[in-house]
């Protein structure tokens, strides 16, 4: 029964973990785009959601046009909105356009919002071997050159090329043939690589789509794009970057979102989240790239982890003495082998605590030895908000309420009980190389946007974050249950 | 009267021109290297090797079978084989055509689609139709990797969704080969067969995609081997890309491909 009840918690703490949170509703949706401290994301359909801060969605952004599955991006101090006229047609004609407007801003609210009058950059006709339908934008951030990539199962993805002061498409560019058999095409660019990205399977069948998000990747902004095995994304290659996930089912339609370097997250929608109802809604993870791939990275689960310096593999730790477990001293070669084998018991939180003082304690790094002062209960606190893709946490010694702070010095120790001030919360990144930044909501004192730094082995402190230092990153390892 | 006899004569004299017309549209010769032109052309050598990559580009297509499904939901395991098993013609699983020969088919019928629409018409309201067709078979190259029959139905003025394909080719061996693998893609439901041995099943709602399913080994015997498929689409875009691959993923190549 226990055990049931530990599951149980888990599947319902999967649900803070996992989905955007508040009115999520969305299908289709363009890649997430800032604006005046704001998130928006476009869907099919005249509107889209605003976020204040990332984890918190709810409609409210307009879109003009109608029509399907936009995409946006922000160029100069202008944003580019691009949509298709139709959703696609599948037993019909294919007749559609691609449009693309500006807009000063994306804040409705604002008295410069109002879009220009849209344009058309591409099309196909009702009986030829593409569906203008789903486009995807890249600004070439080598060569400041604007793509759109669009189409859908019928036929070809193709590419155009767009001025990206005008939003028009340059004159005399031909559409070229870069992909087939896919849907909600776009490109994203890294390290000398273009990344064709698409969504294999089936959409708008709820919990039964079997939508999927690949990449292939070039050398070349016009490709051919190739997969990991060497297949043609134009003949139907594709690698995986995320699939369905348990009651999260179908994602499709990619977007990029660079945080800064190292913090990369993907956006997307799930067709069908079961714990609402089946809805399609707003999906956003880390992004992660793995030998030269993007790879969806794992929404952060409620847990107990030690929390591991990559500097050095020492754990965070209490500043606390050490208390030898007992009945483990066997010693080496004096014939004690041939006694039967019997398992030790671990030490418990009961053995120690009472150690400990009941004030402030340090926090400190140390070896690891899955000691009751080493375990971390990392736990959501759905009221407090959160950030672009997730909650804010407490991290809390397992079993108790000893919670991790920062203070006024900008370092970090623990406080008997957490009360859920700002100090007490923190932000979890996973980075685009898969360990984990770590940061407080805020430090009392300071405006500095600090990060859990391991300046030296056994000394964690709050320090500027630096994605090329591994003094900065953290792994969470050694997961249990919350107890 | 006399007034009455005119409009007689007009109705009856335009009724006789556009029977003719209607007529004259019916018995005209597709050029099919006009009508198909772009993704196919008719055979005109007596064999072919596979492409670089393995590809299979010479097949024998029969015009499409009718057979409407407005949604791509339903091809499972289970509806696709037995959809594919019903005998639309005569020695469908051993036939091994030539160029032009006929076939008599009883299908059901289906609405000319509207390219102005979204979504295939229906035709359930009342139960099947079901209509009498001569079907022919066309000795064809693609142009390209992969079989566009999509583009076989829609150049020959055929029914484009809900159809059934049929398509057989011979692969000629100067030795066994053995531990070569069957390897398909298409982005809708299908079976395969060499030489009457069934070797594939492909269901779902699929995406053509090159190696999306491979057989078990088998060996290409010395001499002729039968490759033949049926694609059975919904909505949407139908095509195929077929060939050998050995145990790396290689492209199988040393054999010639003729129709007969």
């Amino acid at each position: 029964m226990k055990r049931l009840t530990i599951i149980a918690a888990m599947l319902l703490s999967g649900v803070l973990s996992f989905a955007q949170t508040g009115a999520p509703f969305i299908h289709d949706p363009s890649t997430i785009v800032e604006c005046d401290g704001k998130y928006y994301t476009f869907g099919t359909g005249s509107g889209g959601l605003i976020s204040e801060d990332g984890w918190s969605w709810h409609s409210g952004a307009v879109r003009s046009g109608g029509g399907a599955a936009p995409d946006a991006i922000k160029i100069g101090n202008k944003y580019l909105v691009v949509y298709g006229t139709t959703g696609g047609g599948m037993g019909g004609g294919h007749a559609s356009q691609i449009m693309t407007m500006w807009n000063k801003t994306l804040d409705p609210d604002s008295p410069d919002f109002r879009y220009t009058q849209a344009v058309l950059v591409a099309e196909s006709l009702v009986d030829e071997d593409c569906n203008a339908i789903d486009p995807g934008l890249l600004l070439d951030p080598t060569t400041g050159r604007l793509w759109c990539t669009y189409g859908t199962y019928f036929g070809h993805i193709r590419q155009v090329e767009l001025d990206p002061v005008t939003g028009m498409r340059v004159e005399g560019n031909e559409a070229i043939d870069i992909g087939r058999n896919m849907e909600a095409s776009t490109m994203m660019y890294r390290d000398g690589w273009y990344y064709l990205l698409g969504t294999h399977g089936t959409c708008c069948d709820g919990v039964n789509s079997t939508y999927n998000i690949v990449v292939g990747r070039s050398r070349s902004v016009n490709g051919p794009f190739i997969d990991n095995v060497g297949r043609s994304m134009i003949q139907g290659g594709g690698k995986s970057v995320i699939t369905t996930e348990g009651r999260l089912v179908g994602p499709g339609h990619f977007g990029r979102f660079i945080e800064e370097e190292g913090v990369e997250k993907m956006s997307f929608h799930w067709e069908a989240d079961m714990d609402q109802g089946g809805r399609s809604v707003l999906g956003i993870r880390p992004l992660l790239w793995k030998d030269g791939w993007p790879v969806a990275g794992e929404a952060f689960r409620e847990g107990t982890y030690a929390i591991q310096s990559v500097r050095s593999g020492y754990a965070l730790e209490l500043e606390v003495d050490f208390i030898r477990a007992q009945g483990a001293n066997r010693g080496f070669g004096r014939g004690g082998d041939a006694q039967p084998v019997a398992a030790i018991e671990a030490q418990k939180l009961e053995d120690v605590i009472s150690t400990w003082p009941e004030g402030v304690i340090r926090a400190r790094n140390g070896y690891y030895m899955a000691r009751p002062w080493q375990r971390w209960s990392i736990i959501p606190v759905p009221e407090a908000g959160g950030y672009l893709g997730g909650p804010y946490y407490k991290i809390i010694i397992a079993g108790t309420e000893r919670a991790l702070a920062a203070n006024s010095k900008a370092e970090v120790e623990t406080v008997p009980a957490f009360t859920g001030a700002d100090e007490q919360l923190w932000r979890i990144d996973q980075l685009t190389d898969g360990t984990f930044r770590i940061m407080p909501k805020s430090i009392p004192g300071h405006s500095e946007p600090y990060a859990l730094v391991s300046l030296g082995d056994s000394s964690p402190t709050l320090a500027p974050f630096d994605f090329h230092n591994d003094n900065c990153k953290w792994d969470f390892r050694f997961f249990y249950p919350v107890e | 009267m006399k007034y009455s006899i005119k409009i007689f004569l007009s109705l009856f004299l335009s009724a006789l021109v556009a029977f003719s017309a209607a007529a004259q549209k019916k018995n005209a010769k597709i050029d099919v290297a006009e009508a198909l032109k772009g993704y196919f052309t008719p055979v005109t050598t007596p064999s072919v090797t596979p492409d670089a990559e393995g590809f299979i580009r010479r097949w024998m297509i029969l015009e499409p079978i009718s057979k409407p499904n407005s949604t791509n939901r339903v091809f499972t395991d289970s509806y696709t084989r037995e959809n594919l098993s019903v005998e639309y013609f005569p020695n469908q699983l051993t036939v091994i055509p030539k160029d032009g020969d006929k076939v008599k088919v009883r299908m059901e019928y289906q609405p000319p689609v509207d390219l102005t629409a979204r979504r295939p018409a229906g035709n359930q309201q009342d139960g099947p139709k079901y209509v009498d067709a001569t079907l022919t078979w066309h000795a064809l190259d693609s142009d390209h990797f992969f079989i566009k029959l999509f583009r076989f139905a829609t150049g020959l003025g055929k029914d484009r969704y809900g159809v059934i394909f049929w398509t057989v080719t011979v692969i000629n061996c100067e030795e066994d080969i053995e531990n070569v693998r069957l390897s398909v893609g298409s982005n809708k439901a299908a079976m395969w067969w060499v030489n009457g041995q069934e070797l594939l099943l492909l269901s779902g709602d699929r995406h053509m995609g090159v190696d999306s399913a491979v057989s078990e080994r088998i060996t290409l015997k010395k001499g002729r081997n039968i490759l033949r498929g049926a694609t059975m689409n919904g909505p949407g875009m139908s095509e195929i890309c077929v060939r050998f691959i050995d145990d790396y993923g290689k492209p199988v190549t040393n054999y010639t491909i003729t129709c007969n």
